[in-house]
């Protein structure tokens, strides 16, 4: 195992986080500060309760989700797009470092930031409202395998994208869409049919839902299918990630 | 060069098709001793990066075998890869990042325990010592070309590859890294480099091969190379015109210059016998007298195009 060669990876990866603390920081808190002004403080003095929980308090899973996903897949995507856009690829291939070696030093710097940020999302939404959470362990369980997961995912989209746009469009144009209609700002028993049950085939919907329980104990489908679904992808996108590799994909011609 | 050791590196029947069908390497044979600077010349696409970029990892071989040190550049990619250094003929750097921190980087990710006096004497040998804390953006072409051969060096490979070094590089540079080079071989360094600049190769390599269309078409000691292929020339300023080249020394084979003042013979280095003697006596009987006398040398570069031309 070449531990050096990952903690120089993800050294690397984390000091291009330093180099843009206002984007990685101030960003998410402003933004985050927003969410609960206008969703929380405004809408949310109508609609009074969701679930029975507060509607600021009944956001802040579906924040951090929304956060966690974005963040992940941006961070781990860019971080191996770039070196091949600007070709410093070429040190990386020639060093040796294995698969798994490579994937560690990305995906867990990626993870990391992301996790950081939900952290950071946690301690802002503390100043706008009270927050319980009943299983902390489990909540972190979830944002880390969030983060993990979905940092393999844009590892994965890092590696297949041939340009900016196709590192943007899925994001944009997918993980965007998904959150918003996954239950992050409402409860999809809100909704009419069909769409009730036409949201349940939305994976974010299972993520949003684990997390919500661990904060507030309530969900919309069972913990244990969240923590499933959850796994589920991100073996997919191990099986993924082991086989771009093995194949040279993209990297090595 | 010696025969019975073992070689640092060896290529077999190695060949590379890239995606779209077109063969950038065909059955390439070579092997490379430990401790020796070869040399690579051929044009544009031969395949001189193809094949350096087969051996680093970069480019994945189509069939064929590898070994650096007797490992196996893929089974054994780690044993490998640790020990050798590359140079890339692109300038390719990050930007935000300081000359220190990519060196210190580069150690790392070849699996190297962090060094900072190894780094300290990598920088200074290449007069970048003051520039350690600037941002590698902020530096000029040649400066960066120095900052990626520090960076091949961070993690003290034991096989060299510069692909194409001096491309956009002035004349200090170009000395400092000859001086570099040199020091390498002396610790038993083994440096391949390519070049478009056959002087180079003329003057620091050990070993020159030549690569047209992914065929190595020759490889040959240097100095066995020039004496082989290289012609000599003798040229005579004559003391007389001359309106031709007399009967009697028509076995010579002489070119007699346009105004009839120089006369020129060419004979090959190789022979024991250059024919000169005989020719100064002939001379004689034939009444030329000549004012000076020198001699050329065919260079490298002739022998070069000579080749691909042959070749193509
Ligand atoms: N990734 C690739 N896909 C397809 N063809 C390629 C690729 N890389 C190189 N080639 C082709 O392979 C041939 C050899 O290229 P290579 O870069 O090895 O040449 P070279 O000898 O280094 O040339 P130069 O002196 O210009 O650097 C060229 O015809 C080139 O177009
Ligand atoms: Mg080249």
């Amino acid at each position: 195992m070449n531990i050096y060669g990952i903690m120089a990876i993800y050294k690397f990866e984390m000091a291009r986080t330093k180099r843009t603390l206002v984007q990685s920081i101030v960003a998410p808190v402003i933004t985050t500060s927003l969410y609960f002004i206008v969703f929380g403080a405004a809408i949310g003095s109508r609609i009074d309760q969701v679930s029975g929980i507060s509607y600021g308090a009944f956001i802040v899973p579906g924040l951090i989700m929304l956060n966690l996903l974005t963040h992940s897949i941006s961070n781990a995507s860019f971080g191996i797009y770039f070196p091949k856009f600007v070709g410093t690829v070429y040190e990386m291939l020639s060093a040796p470092v294995s698969t798994l070696e490579v994937v560690l030093g990305y995906v867990g710097a990626a993870a990391s930031k992301a996790v950081i940020l939900g952290i950071i999302i946690l301690i802002t939404a503390n100043f706008f409202i009270d927050l319980q959470i009943a299983h902390p362990i489990m909540m972190m369980v979830f944002i880390l395998l969030t983060a993990i997961s979905f940092s393999l995912f844009g590892f994965i989209l890092g590696i297949w994208a041939d340009n900016f746009e196709k590192l943007s469009i899925v994001p944009m144009l997918l993980v965007t869409p998904l959150v918003f209609l996954g239950g992050s700002f409402y409860s999809t028993d809100m909704l009419p049919e069909p769409w009730q049950t036409i949201s349940h085939f939305n994976p974010v919907l299972y993520l949003v839902s684990g997390l919500r329980w661990s904060f507030y104990e309530i969900s919309e489908v069972s913990v244990m299918l969240s923590l499933a679904s959850i796994l589920i992808f991100m073996f997919v996108c191990l099986g993924v990630v082991y086989y771009l590799f093995k194949t040279g994909y993209k990297l090595r011609s | 060069m010696n025969s019975d050791e073992k070689p640092i590196l060896r290529i077999k029947g190695l060949n590379k098709f890239y995606s779209g069908g077109f063969q950038a390497l065909k059955d390439i044979n070579l092997d490379i001793n430990k401790g020796e600077i070869v040399a690579l010349l051929g044009p544009n696409g031969a395949g001189k990066t193809t094949l350096i970029s087969v051996v680093c990892g970069i480019v994945n071989p189509s069939s064929g075998t590898v070994t650096v040190d007797g490992n196996d550049i893929i089974k054994d990619f780690r044993k490998t890869r640790s020990v050798i250094g590359l140079v890339p003929q692109e300038l390719t750097t990050d930007s935000f990042e300081t000359v220190f921190s990519t060196l210190v980087f580069s150690r790392g990710l070849f699996g190297k325990p962090p060094s900072p006096t190894y780094i300290e004497k990598v920088l200074r040998s290449l007069s970048l010592w003051d520039k350690k804390d600037d941002m590698i953006m902020t530096l000029s072409g040649g400066m960066k070309r120095r900052v990626l051969i520090a960076k091949a060096l961070s993690h003290e490979p034991t096989v060299l590859f510069l692909d194409e070094p001096t491309a956009g590089v002035d004349v200090n540079l170009r000395k400092d890294m000859w001086e570099i080079v040199r020091e390498l071989k002396a610790e038993g360094v083994t440096i391949i480099l390519t070049t478009h600049y056959i002087e180079e190769a003329e003057e620091i390599a050990d070993r020159v091969g030549v690569i047209n269309n992914g065929e190595i078409i020759l490889m040959e000691d240097k100095d066995k190379l020039m004496a082989k292929l290289g012609k000599k020339q003798l040229i005579l300023d004559l003391c007389d015109q001359l309106s031709a080249v007399p009967q009697s020394m028509a076995d010579y084979k002489l070119e007699l210059s346009e105004n009839g003042m120089q006369l020129v013979y060419t004979f090959t280095a190789q022979g024991d016998r250059t024919g000169i003697t005989a020719l100064m006596d002939d001379l004689k009987l034939a009444g030329i007298a000549f004012r000076d006398l020198n001699t050329t040398q065919s260079s490298l570069e002739e022998i070069f195009v000579n080749l691909v031309e042959e070749s193509s």
